[in-house]
């Protein structure tokens, strides 16, 4: 089989509508390797409203909103359960696939392989360590692809717009947040973040408060935190670490023939702004294959 | 269910399953009582997973024989059970002139137990080594045979061939208490009774307080905490060897090392802590270790952390194991194993049964022993994905095969952290962002099935 043109490293919002783009400009020998079963990235998992509005003039829920994406590529070489391992010297890349290794050279290549939160360790959360501890993108998958309830009270580190969406995931299935805990003084989310979870969700809102310990044996039982210079303990049988994103780069390079589109190139952007990016990426390297 | 054994292991550790399987092997009917809820719950899931020479063990000691006795069917057997190792070498590092000076020692004391290939290397010789390693070093001694090899894969092997070898793993099963008639030990457990002609003792952290069964425990453990550190894994081309530093009266120290899934890991801390079951980690000791890794290798400030851990090792007021026979009793005791268990275990079970022999009884004639190789997790070897199918963690490409492997069998995972030690799903740098779910739906629907 002929390379081609272009290979797209991951299918969710910037790779999808890059890959649409370059058809559009008439570049068809395009491949998108999406390591998943499914196309459609992040939006997959968040069940809730919020998507569509940039790209679709439509609001939608996630899964809602990746099934557009998906259908607006149909007929493409979108390659799912496909994994790159490596990026090489020499710009092949190593893959592997249901049927095992392999390799894919191309003209140009798109890194889109999008963002995830930091997770407990890297923020050396310390206690003990029993189930129930997740980020919000972990409790999507659970809620909302799996049907699962991790925990029932769980506190919410952060408060980013995604703690927000935590809360919305955890009131899907009846799960009762007990606190979010903001370290800075202020919520993260623009105003009226704070004041929407107090009031609307009637959870409370700990600023200037930071996770001591977590505790439990099998599941969670508490944390300790600090708060406004105490120690205090919190109730609780989860914790949901929120927010701080960071690029996802199982793989990365760098070269004239190498782009880059969506949450992969940092600060966090929303789905529609990654997919017009991945318009607008396209045109770049439609461009420089001309 | 057969409730009458020849032999009774209390504890699931790489002690109790070398144990279980030395005896199992040697024809005798066999079981092994776990608190836990699956094998490796207690001291043996946090280590710093190294197969020591014993070049720095005591000189003359019970733990040095058991440690080089272990080592070398490690390296006789790994083939056949399947068993990774990284022959990485370990260099003890001097940071000043006071360990500087000590370092001939260090390579006299190595040369007295038998360990003859460590030499001084200078610095330059230490630098084309490692050149990643801080300006700072100034010498070393180079350990050429300590090496890497997997924490959990190697018991759970032994594991495997002591129940092909008809013995029994009880997991929730803690031993509340027992009685000796004369003949035999009647031994009450939260899952049921059973009768077992002899009670090996190999209980870890709860070692003593089990210990209480057979007389006053002439020990006590102080489980003995050590926080880890994990870096992603560009940081495993950071360091080749295991960077040790010169030990001092109380401990090894804390110690550098690639893991043999392909990370750079920094750790133990040694506190005293009363705590026996639960090893929880703390904030200012993880940025004290982490910044001690970037004092050592300065390219680690930009490299992510994937994991933190910590483990308990079951140290006692003595220096040495403790390992005996009440042949009045038919009780064995293993006691105070630190953080030298999962190296010395295989020699540890041939001295027990050389006790048994001794003391209490003659061993049967030993069938044909029977090969269990485990899977393989180790990263510089061939694993899974590199043949197909569906990778559900992306971070460390395991399959749905493999999980569903570890899921099933003759001793499926126990709990959701058992899955992941003899997987690896959701360890790597997403820990569980991606995956978790599809895990947890697995898991779920496999203990559905059973029951």
């Amino acid at each position: 089989m002929q390379d081609p043109d272009v290979v797209i490293i991951g299918g969710g919002p910037a790779g999808l509508s890059a890959a649409r783009r370059l058809a559009e400009l008439g570049i068809r020998n395009v491949t998108v390797l999406e390591r998943e079963a499914e196309a459609g990235g992040v939006p997959r998992h968040c069940g809730h409203l919020g998507f569509g509005w940039q790209s679709h003039r439509r609001i939608w829920s996630g899964p809602h909103f990746a099934a557009a994406m998906r259908r607006s590529v149909e007929g493409l070489d979108i390659r799912t359960g496909t994994s790159v391992l490596q990026i090489g010297e020499d710009g092949v890349l190593r893959i592997r696939d249901r049927s095992g290794l392999g390799e894919i050279a191309a003209r140009r290549i798109m890194i889109a392989t999008g963002t995830r939160e930091t997770p407990r360790a890297p923020r050396f959360a310390g206690g003990s360590r029993p189930q129930g501890v997740m980020t919000t993108g972990a409790l999507q998958q659970h809620v909302y692809l799996q049907g699962f309830r991790p925990f029932k009270a769980p506190v919410i580190v952060g408060t980013e717009w995604v703690s927000f969406s935590a809360i919305l995931t955890c009131r899907h299935l009846g799960i009762r947040p007990v606190a979010m805990i903001e370290a800075q003084a202020r919520t993260s989310a623009p105003w009226p973040g704070g004041p929407i979870a107090r009031l609307i969700y009637g959870v409370p809102v700990l600023l200037n408060s930071r996770i001591l310990e977590i505790r439990g044996k099998q599941q969670v039982e508490a944390v300790a935190i600090q708060s406004d210079g105490q120690r205090r303990e919190l109730a609780c049988d989860g914790v949901i670490f929120t927010g701080q994103f960071v690029p996802e780069r199982a793989v990365f390079a760098e070269g004239p023939t190498i782009f880059t589109a969506g949450n992969v190139n940092a600060p966090l952007k929303t789905s529609g702004q990654c997919w017009h990016e991945g318009r607008a990426v396209a045109e770049n390297i439609a461009r420089s294959l001309a | 269910m057969r409730n009458d054994f020849d032999i009774a292991v209390i504890g699931g550790g790489v002690v109790g399953l070398a144990i279980l399987r030395r005896f199992a092997m040697s024809g005798l009917r066999c079981v092994l009582l776990e608190r836990g809820a699956d094998i490796l719950s207690g001291a043996s899931k946090g280590n710093s997973a190294l197969l020591h020479t014993g070049f720095d063990a005591p000189t003359g000691s019970l733990e040095l024989a058991c440690m080089q006795a272990g080592y070398e069917e490690y390296l006789a057997i790994r083939d056949r059970l399947n068993l990774p190792l990284l022959e990485s070498a370990a260099l003890v590092v001097a940071w000043t002139e006071e360990e500087l000076a000590q370092l001939p020692e260090i390579v006299a004391k190595a040369h007295r137990n038998g360990v003859r290939d460590v030499e001084q290397i200078g610095r330059g010789a230490l630098r084309r080594r490692e050149p990643h390693l801080s300006e700072a070093a100034l010498g070393a001694a180079l350990v050429p045979r300590e090496h890497i090899i997997d924490p959990w894969s190697a018991p759970l092997a032994y594991a495997h061939q002591a129940l092909a070898h008809g013995a029994e793993i009880r997991r929730n099963s803690e031993v509340t208490s027992g009685a000796y008639d004369g003949e035999s030990w009647q031994l009450a457990t939260a899952a049921g009774n059973l009768r077992a002609r002899v009670t090996v003792n190999a209980a870890g952290n709860f070692g003593d307080l089990v210990e209480a069964i057979a007389r006053p425990s002439p020990f006590t453990i102080t489980p003995r905490r050590g926080q880890f550190v994990v870096f992603d894994k560009p940081a495993a081309t950071l360091a080749k060897a295991i960077i040790l530093p010169v030990p001092t009266e109380r401990t090894k120290g804390v110690v550098l090392f690639r893991t043999i899934f392909g990370n750079l890991a920094i750790g133990p801390t040694a506190e005293d802590v009363d705590e026996r079951d639960v090893a929880a980690c703390d904030q200012p000791t993880l940025e004290r270790l982490r910044a001690r890794a970037i004092e050592m290798v300065p390219e680690l400030s930009g490299i992510g952390v994937t994991a933190i851990y910590a483990g308990l090792r079951p140290a006692s007021e003595r220096k040495d194991y403790i390992i005996e026979a009440l042949p009045t009793q038919n009780w064995i005791t293993v006691g105070g194993i630190r953080s030298t268990g999962l190296t010395a275990a295989l020699g540890i079970a041939r001295h027990v049964a050389k006790l048994y022999e001794e003391t209490i009884d003659s061993l049967p004639k030993a069938p044909d022993p029977i090969w269990t190789p485990v899977p393989n997790l180790a990263e510089h070897l061939p694993r899974p994905y590199m043949d197909g199918g569906e990778v559900v963690c992306h971070c460390e490409l395991v399959t749905r095969q493999e999980i569903q492997a570890a899921l099933s069998g003759a001793l499926p995972a126990g709990d959701m952290n058992g899955l992941k030690r003899r997987t690896r799903a959701t360890m790597g740098r997403c820990q569980g962002f991606y995956c978790s779910a599809n895990v947890a739906a697995m898991y779920r629907e496999a203990v559905d099935a059973r029951s």
